[in-house]
């Protein structure tokens, strides 16, 4: 099977106005492993260097880092490099093949226990992801009676991607879904949020995907250092495949080129980098981000 | 003349009577409290009302409102009567209520832990996932001996055959049993031989048993015998924070809010005047959502950022555990037969009201069915849907709801209405004249190591309406004292008692936090600037009253005063920035008119209004520990200037602002009384007199500076005047104010409480204080300043050379006062507001 290897750094730093007395932050930013994807290796730089660190794996299972610093600083570097291995795991079945979406979700309601408990967590509204008629409307066109609830995701995808237009300033973290939907403008995370909104108020199970895609530079380009930045993709729930990875952003099935880092209901559960300061006035942002594609290797 | 008292008696229909048998007769129960009522006066009957209604006041027992935007307080309503229920009847309620709690806490348990139930398919994903008060960060946090409810409350209801319902779960933060205290101790001594005779249980126990229980939970890794237990309150915001301060003082806890806390080192500590301590339990009243912004509601100004994580480590125990709001939530009804045999093998004792989720296909199909006959309602708490009676809707409302519950059946619950029993109530409108009211009971409960323990009473609610099918204090009704009567001798055990040997007296001020300090010292500048501002404008406003009766008067000494309103900022800065609407009828704007509008516009920073808004700001916020007259006085004075402001706005006047003004004075000057004559001396009261003085020497040199001024030399009685020296002055001299004994009062005279060296030597002492207990706090060089004051030529100065060294060491002073103040903030408040960022 095929195997690729990147290689990831991505480093957040801050510049303060005035000085930071106290700082706690929480850090989601180690790729977690998954059946299809290995973190082979991680290393987490933080200056100033802070004196206490705690490590858990959260609700999810995505691994968090915290830490936090009482001595006065006005500048914040975090940056975190890692070593992911990602094998192939676009659905092995042809979307049209896939469940009518009106059976997946009386299964997901209808069940207790077992199997359905997973997916069952993300049915319903979350800090970030509505549910409400306007969405399920907007949805409606692609989940006509008794489509493979596969395919109609698949197309709704599409039709974001087509609808919809790529444009960092129109929104904010905290735009709401329904403007959105609305102006028709927005940036990835945007995209995720709605089309997740529309499958969960359709009664279908959707959740919010956190990581990295690799970027092809320009023919006879080299790759730029840091150019690449955060992604956010959906992951839809089918009964008979399990979750499958969609990005409505670029209108495709995820595979081979997206890096996990961590997945929840939406962006307050997996946000990267959350944290609460004393002091700071006014700050400074700065992320960069580089994805590599290390090895391409086969693996038995 | 029971007639008399029953005369507009309701008999009930369709409902259980608390008081009377279907036949009319008395229950066996209510018996001794109706004779006493048929035996009672009508004087007798007002004297007790009137005690009620002057304890509440005197208590300062008050329930706030949040839809009301100022935050208003309403006073707590106390019915005159109590309800009974007797001893073997409340048996079965305690047993009842005891197995839903121990129910309930193992169910959360579960569901924080391996949750078994979900993956059993005993609780539906819905009922966890579906519900906002599960905490994802909460999950796994450890909980000693499995307690995560250590407090929980049912509100029971009881339908016309006389069976009792649970209508609520309170799991939360459950608010009622500090009222059911204070109702306690205003009606035992309403009808004390009554209480005496019918042998009511006492609640001391209960309290008793949540400080023992507390105590016995905290974590021990630091070794304590006496581990430190906190209070914390949202604030004063908060609509049953009277019950939060009220509890804080009964059980000896001190009452916190998120800013008084802080995480070290994987602990919690309390900030206080000595440096952080360490704190062991934290007994919340602040929604578990807000508790941590890092972790929960990232939007939460009101928690302690890293407290999940203290809690994970196992160095804090919360109480009621992070995520308990799980439980409150009507869908969990119907799975709670069968959760109860599963989980404790026994039948559930009291049933829930009959409720239907309509997350089950069956449930709604039966529901959609009668709907005519049931209350719709949201199935989870942040849905925020209201209530709706089916048999209210019209056709198209109901064809709409139908249609919204078919869509997302798994947010409804649809219930049957419970008809509820109605209890007697005095009619306050007569004077001897019983009525009724629907009426719902809370219990309380507390965890202890052997079980858990019911309050042996309550809080009765009655409805503020005849009739009434729903029962909310937010909605305007009353309370009553819940008597639970005893076959046995009751224990006379009270915490007020007991607890309080010598060995308990606390007379130093270690748990004083840094927050309350930093307030208390606001609330001293404010009150005094609000005072400056005050006397300079009634100042100003007088000269220009006078002028315009006569012309051009003591025009000299204007000059001076403007010059300062305008240093002040009550005036624009100066001529050129002269920007203001001009007034009603295009007559030009004067400098009367800015003043009047800095007296009365919030919006001008330096003015009365914006100063008088920070004191009552500060004031509302150190309420537990200002008396109530502050408060009234504070209020008053807040209330008047409101008024004054509708009025100047119709139609300007000086002489009323005038008016205004002298009583503005005498109010601040009773507030000043107060805190000298009414407050102990505690490291508290220190910093609100070092905040007076401080501003006071802040005014005063600046007046002095002012009057050094040459461009404004004139008379020097508006200085004596703006100084509250004109008394003293004219006593003494018995001549027109000259420099040198108007600058020795002003100045140097020790013995005048105006005087800017009574000020100065006033705060090297207090800072002295300070430095013995805390080490060097930035007083030393006002008390270098103290040293040259003294030591100065007052004469000389104002006659040779021109007052050069005055003004230096005016300068100085002010310079030194700002330092002081500066130290002060950085070396005992936290004065630096928290900000949260969230980056991708």
């Amino acid at each position: 099977m095929k195997n690729v290897v990147y290689r990831i750094r991505h480093e957040t730093e801050y510049r303060y106005s005035w000085p930071v007395t106290l700082s706690r932050q929480l850090l989601r930013l180690i790729p977690r492993s998954t059946p299809w994807q290995d973190c082979l290796w991680h290393e987490i730089r933080v200056r100033p260097e802070p004196p206490e660190w705690s490590w858990l794996e959260d609700f999810f299972g995505n691994p968090v880092a915290q830490f936090a610093l009482h001595t006065p600083h006005d500048e914040l570097l975090v940056a975190v490099e890692s070593r992911v291995a990602v094998r192939s795991h676009a659905p092995a079945v042809a979307p049209n093949e896939t469940l009518p979406w009106e059976m997946a979700r009386e299964w997901l309601h209808g069940g207790a226990g077992g199997a359905v408990l997973d997916p069952a967590q993300y049915l319903f509204a979350s800090p970030h992801v509505p549910v409400a008629g306007s969405l399920a409307a907007y949805a409606r066109t692609s989940f006509r009676a008794g489509r493979p609830l596969l395919a109609a995701a698949r197309d709704l995808t599409r039709r974001i991607h087509r609808d919809f237009q790529y444009d960092p300033k129109a929104t904010t973290i905290s735009t709401p879904v329904e403007t959105v939907l609305k102006q028709k403008r927005g940036v990835c995370q945007d995209f995720a949020h709605l089309q997740i909104a529309c499958l969960r108020s359709l009664g279908l199970a959707a959740r919010y995907v956190s990581g990295y895609l690799l970027t092809h530079p320009a023919p006879g380009k080299e790759r730029l250092v840091g150019a690449d930045a955060s992604h956010a993709w959906v992951s839809v729930f089918c009964p008979d495949l399990g979750w499958v990875d969609l990005d409505p952003t670029n209108d495709l099935l995820v595979d081979m080129e997206h890096v996990t880092v961590a997945w929840g209901r939406d962006f307050s559960d997996v946000s990267p980098m959350r944290g609460v300061i004393l002091g700071g006035g006014e700050h400074e942002l700065d992320v960069r981000v580089t994805v590599e594609p290390e090895t391409e290797e086969t693996a038995a | 003349m029971p007639s008399q008292l029953l005369a507009t008696y309701p008999r009930a229909t369709g409902r259980y009577d608390e008081m009377f048998e279907f036949s009319g007769r008395v229950r066996p129960h209510w018996q001794a409290l109706f004779d006493a009522l048929v035996a009672s006066r009508p004087e007798q009957m007002a004297r007790r009302q009137a005690y009620v209604q002057n304890q509440i006041f005197e208590n300062g027992i008050t329930y706030n409102v949040y839809a009301d935007s100022k935050g208003a307080e309403r006073p707590w309503d106390l019915d005159l009567l109590p309800y009974i229920i007797p001893g073997a009847e409340w048996q079965k309620i305690e047993a009842a209520v005891v197995q839903r709690a121990t129910l309930l806490n193992r169910i959360l348990a579960d569901v924080y832990g391996n949750q078994y139930l979900l993956r059993e398919g005993l609780l539906p994903p819905a009922l966890v996932h579906g519900h906002a008060g599960f905490l994802r960060p909460a999950h796994g946090i450890p909980s000693p001996d499995g307690i995560h409810l250590h407090l929980y409350a049912a509100d029971l209801a009881r339908s016309p055959d006389g069976q009792w319902w649970v209508i609520a779960d309170r799991t939360q933060a459950p608010s009622g049993a500090g009222y059911a205290l204070e109702n306690r101790l205003i009606l035992s001594r309403v009808f004390p031989e009554l209480f005496r005779d019918l042998r009511v249980q006492h609640l001391a126990s209960f309290f008793h048993t949540l400080q023992e229980s507390l105590s016995h939970w905290a974590p021990r890794d630091d070794g304590t015998d006496s581990p430190r237990i906190v209070l914390l309150t949202p604030g004063p915001y908060n609509e049953t924070y009277f019950e939060h301060a009220y509890l804080a003082r009964y059980l000896g806890f001190p009452l916190v809010e998120g800013h008084d806390l802080t995480v070290r080192d994987g602990c919690v500590w309390l900030k206080s005047l000595e440096g952080l301590q360490r704190v062991h339990v934290i007994l919340r009243r602040l929604d578990d959502d807000f508790c941590d912004p890092l972790e929960l509601r990232a939007d939460s100004a009101l928690g302690i950022p890293g407290l999940a994580q203290a809690a994970r480590d196992g160095k804090v125990l919360i109480a009621n555990a992070l995520g308990s709001s799980l439980l409150e939530s009507g869908a969990l009804y119907g799975y709670l037969p069968g959760l109860c045999r599963r989980i404790l093998g026994e039948p559930l004792l009291m049933p829930s009201v009959a409720t239907w989720w309509c997350g089950e296909p069956a449930a709604l199909e039966d529901a959609l069915e009668k709907l005519d006959h049931l209350v719709i309602k949201g199935a989870f708490p942040q849905l925020r849907m209201d209530s709706v009676f089916g048999s209210d809707l019209s056709e198209k409302a109901k064809k709409k709801l139908i249609a919204a519950m078919r869509e997302r059946p798994y947010q409804y619950v649809a219930q049957e209405t419970v008809h509820l029993s109605q209890a007697p109530r005095w009619d306050r409108g007569h004077p001897r004249r019983l009525d009724s009211r629907a009426m719902g009971l809370r219990v309380h409960v507390v965890a202890s190591p052997n079980g858990y323990v019911v309050m042996p009473g309550g809080l009765t609610r009655v409805a503020g309406v005849a009739d009434a099918r729903i029962i909310a204090l937010q909605r305007g009704g009353a309370s009553k004292d819940t008597w639970v009567m005893s076959d046995a001798p009751v224990s006379d055990f009270s915490l007020l008692a007991s607890r309080f040997e010598a060995r308990n007296l606390v007379r130093s001020g270690a748990n004083l936090s840094s927050r309350v300090v930093e307030n208390l010292f606001w609330f001293g500048r404010y009150a005094e600037r609000c005072d400056n501002v005050a006397r300079l404008l009634r100042t100003a406003l007088a000269r220009s009253l006078a002028e315009g009766n006569a012309g051009e008067g003591q025009g000299s000494d204007r000059g001076a005063i403007l010059a300062l309103c305008r240093e002040c900022e009550l005036l624009p800065a100066d001529d050129a920035d002269f920007k203001l609407e001009p007034s009603g009828k295009g007559s030009p704007v004067t400098e009367d008119v800015a003043l009047l509008a800095s007296l009365t516009d919030p919006d001008i920073p330096g003015g009365f209004a914006a100063n008088l808004r920070q004191l009552v700001r500060i004031g509302f916020n150190l309420r537990e520990r200002l008396s109530l007259d502050n408060w009234r006085t504070l209020n008053r004075l807040a209330q008047d200037l409101e008024a004054q402001r509708g009025s100047q706005a119709k139609e300007p006047d000086l002489g009323e602002a005038l008016a205004f003004l002298d009583q503005a004075v005498t109010a601040l000057m009773t507030l000043a009384g107060f805190a000298l004559d009414g407050m102990t001396r505690d490291m508290g009261w220190r910093f609100l007199s070092i905040g007076r003085r401080l501003e006071r020497l802040q005014f005063m040199t600046t007046l002095l500076l002012r009057s050094l001024d040459s461009e404004h030399r004139g008379g020097l009685d508006w200085l004596l005047e703006l100084a509250d020296s004109i008394i003293t002055y004219r006593s003494r001299y018995m001549m027109r104010p000259e420099p040198l004994p108007v600058m020795d009062l002003l100045l140097l005279d020790e013995a005048n409480p105006r005087a800017v060296l009574f000020q100065v030597r006033g705060l090297v002492d207090y800072g002295k204080r300070l430095t013995e207990q805390f080490g060097p706090c930035g007083s030393e060089s006002l008390a270098r300043y103290a040293d040259r004051l003294r030591e100065m030529d007052l004469a000389q100065e104002l006659s040779a050379s021109e007052g050069r060294e005055l003004r230096d060491v005016l300068v100085g002073v002010r310079d030194a006062a700002a330092l002081f103040s500066d130290h002060l903030g950085q070396r005992f408040f936290s004065h630096v507001a928290e900000q949260n960022i969230g980056a991708d």
